[in-house]
């Protein structure tokens, strides 16, 4: 491999690993807002990004929706699933220990996985092309339409949600409640809202997510979020669980390295680069990039 | 303005307050007083409604309030300083007084209310871009104050203001109180500080291990004997 080349893949690489990246960033953020309002590390998050995938594919399909209505579709849909399943399953928990909520939350993981297998049969569906594929060359990159598609509608997205969050009432409250509930509750603040809200929120990002992805590799089956998923959680321990600019770093991070090791090694290490992000992180920065070092009062 | 009624309160197995009553008239400064865990913040946390009793009543303005949440009842005037401050310590001054304000949607209202905080606080002015983290504690103290005032209470219920703040400041708070309460609020203190609390209270009662043992008026109990030797260093 000459000088040239080297660049050239390079290159290649950090174009694919951005657009990768900003899907693991949308699907980080939900993690990263959901821990930070109710300290839960929602597993079933990744099955969101799953349940928006397939309400794109039905309103694509049968419903012939084109993208944006589409996309806005499984936006609400999952956003009102994850004000369902927090009512449902997450608040009676509210008061318990942690593990009995996290144990909560694969259960639900395992309970949507499985009824969307009963309702859509495991086998893998493919996502129309909204989009007819075009493919650009320049410098002697490849860069597709969808590439770009994924990566302007996710900055889109990010922007958002960070206008909301520092611009707006809802999202001062937001904050607060992250921050201090019972202090929040002394605003006048109804913390039950705040945390409907904070799921809807991330769960129509994981939504947006799941539509980007089933019209990038054309493929979704009711399985397909438990990796993204997994690796969006990391994504979100990287950044520092908590704190939404980390998530969008750590997702970007992660669709970087997996790019880059599976342009430059072999793509089946991928998944293992991912994992061994996760440990060194926890051996040298726990509290993950942008986290400051603080030990878990206990 | 406040009736409690025979509360009892528990932490699990914990009887934190035993049947306590308790009545705050409109415009006055009621003060509640006590050592170390007697139940006076669970007294307060229960009345802001961030606990439930296991029995009694709270009657506000005429309205029991006993099983209403809390932020409805921040919304009804009924307010809290609590204990330790918390102040948004991550956010500035002026977001914290914003959150003050959160259940209004009077802009010029707000507006008109934060210059007052700001006159009653000239430190908060000139600190107002400030993160609150990084304010001492004596201004800390003034944010919470003025972030509280920014939701126009009727009644204002402050867990000991005065809590680590040299003596100075503390008369400053103090002096702030009784000028909240001029202005027409009506205030149930809890301190520590009993000297200074009854010196502006009409009426106290004191706490001991989850019970109310003493009340009157605060003259009759900054002179008997019984608070002076347990409170007053007499
Ligand atoms: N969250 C809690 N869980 C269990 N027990 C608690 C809790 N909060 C308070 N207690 C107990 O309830 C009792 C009353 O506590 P409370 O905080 O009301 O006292 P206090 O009068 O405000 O004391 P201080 O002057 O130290 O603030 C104490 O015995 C305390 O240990
Ligand atoms: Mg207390």
């Amino acid at each position: 491999m000459n000088m040239g080349s080297f660049t050239q893949q390079f290159l290649q690489q950090i174009i694919n690993g951005l657009s990768l990246g900003s899907i693991y960033s949308l699907i980080a953020l939900g993690y990263t807002m959901i821990y930070g309002i109710i300290k839960l590390i929602n597993f079933a998050h990744g099955d969101i990004y799953m349940l928006g995938a397939f309400i794109g594919f039905v309103a694509t399909t049968k419903f012939q929706m084109s993208f944006l209505p589409a996309l806005i579709l499984a936006m609400v849909g999952a956003g009102l699933a994850g004000i369902i399943i927090e009512r449902i399953a997450y608040r009676p928990m509210r008061n318990a220990p942690r593990i009995a909520v996290l144990i909560t939350a694969i259960g639900v993981s395992f309970f949507l996985e499985y009824t969307m297998i009963l309702i859509a049969t495991p086998q893998p569906r493919t996502f129309p092309a909204v989009f007819s594929p075009t493919v650009y060359h320049f410098a002697g990159l490849v860069v597709n339409n969808q590439q770009i598609l994924i990566l302007v509608s996710a900055l889109l997205l990010m922007a958002g949600l960070t206008y909301i969050v520092n611009h707006t009432k809802a999202g001062q409250a937001m904050r607060a409640v992250s921050f201090d509930p019972d202090a929040a509750r002394l605003m006048g603040i109804n913390i039950d809202r705040i945390i409907s809200m904070t799921f809807a929120l991330g769960s129509a990002l994981a939504a947006a997510a799941g539509v980007l992805v089933g019209i990038y590799y054309n493929s979704i089956d009711p399985l397909m979020g438990t990796m993204p998923g997994l690796k969006a959680f990391i994504a979100a321990v990287v950044g520092g669980i908590g704190i939404l600019p980390g998530a969008m770093m750590g997702g970007l991070i992660m669709g970087l390295v997996e790019a880059m090791v599976s342009g430059f090694f072999s793509s089946t290490f991928r998944d293992a680069a991912a994992f061994a992000i996760l440990i060194i992180i926890l051996l040298y920065k726990p509290s993950g990039l942008l986290g400051k070092n603080v030990k878990e009062k206990v | 303005m406040l009736q409690v009624k025979n509360l009892d309160v528990f932490y699990g197995a914990i009887h934190a307050v035993k049947d306590i009553s308790l009545e705050v008239g409109d415009g006055e400064i009621v003060t509640l007083i006590g050592s170390n865990g007697a139940g006076k913040s669970t007294t307060l946390h229960t009345i802001s409604g961030l606990i439930k009793p296991k029995n009694g009543k709270i009657i506000y303005d005429g309205t029991d309030i006993t099983e209403t949440s809390a932020h409805k009842i921040v919304e009804m005037g009924l307010v809290q300083v609590p204990e330790g401050r918390h102040a948004f310590s991550n956010m500035s001054v002026l977001e914290n007084l914003d959150l003050g304000a959160y259940t209004r949607k009077d802009k010029d209202g707000i507006e008109k209310d934060k210059e007052d905080v700001f006159k009653k606080f000239p430190r908060l002015y000139e600190r107002r871009n400030q993160i609150a983290g990084t304010l001492s504690g004596g201004e800390q103290q003034m944010l919470v104050m003025g972030r509280a005032l920014m939701s126009k209470p009727k009644l204002l219920l402050l867990d000991e203001p005065s809590m680590g703040l040299a003596p100075l400041l503390v008369k400053e708070i103090f002096n702030i109180i009784k000028e909240i309460n001029d202005q027409g609020t009506t205030i149930l203190l809890v301190e520590q500080n009993a000297n200074m609390a009854l010196s502006i209270a009409d009426k106290a009662y004191v706490l001991e291990t989850g019970r109310v043992v003493l009340n009157g008026t605060a003259a009759e109990l900054a002179a008997s004997e019984a608070v002076q030797k347990a409170y007053l260093g007499g």
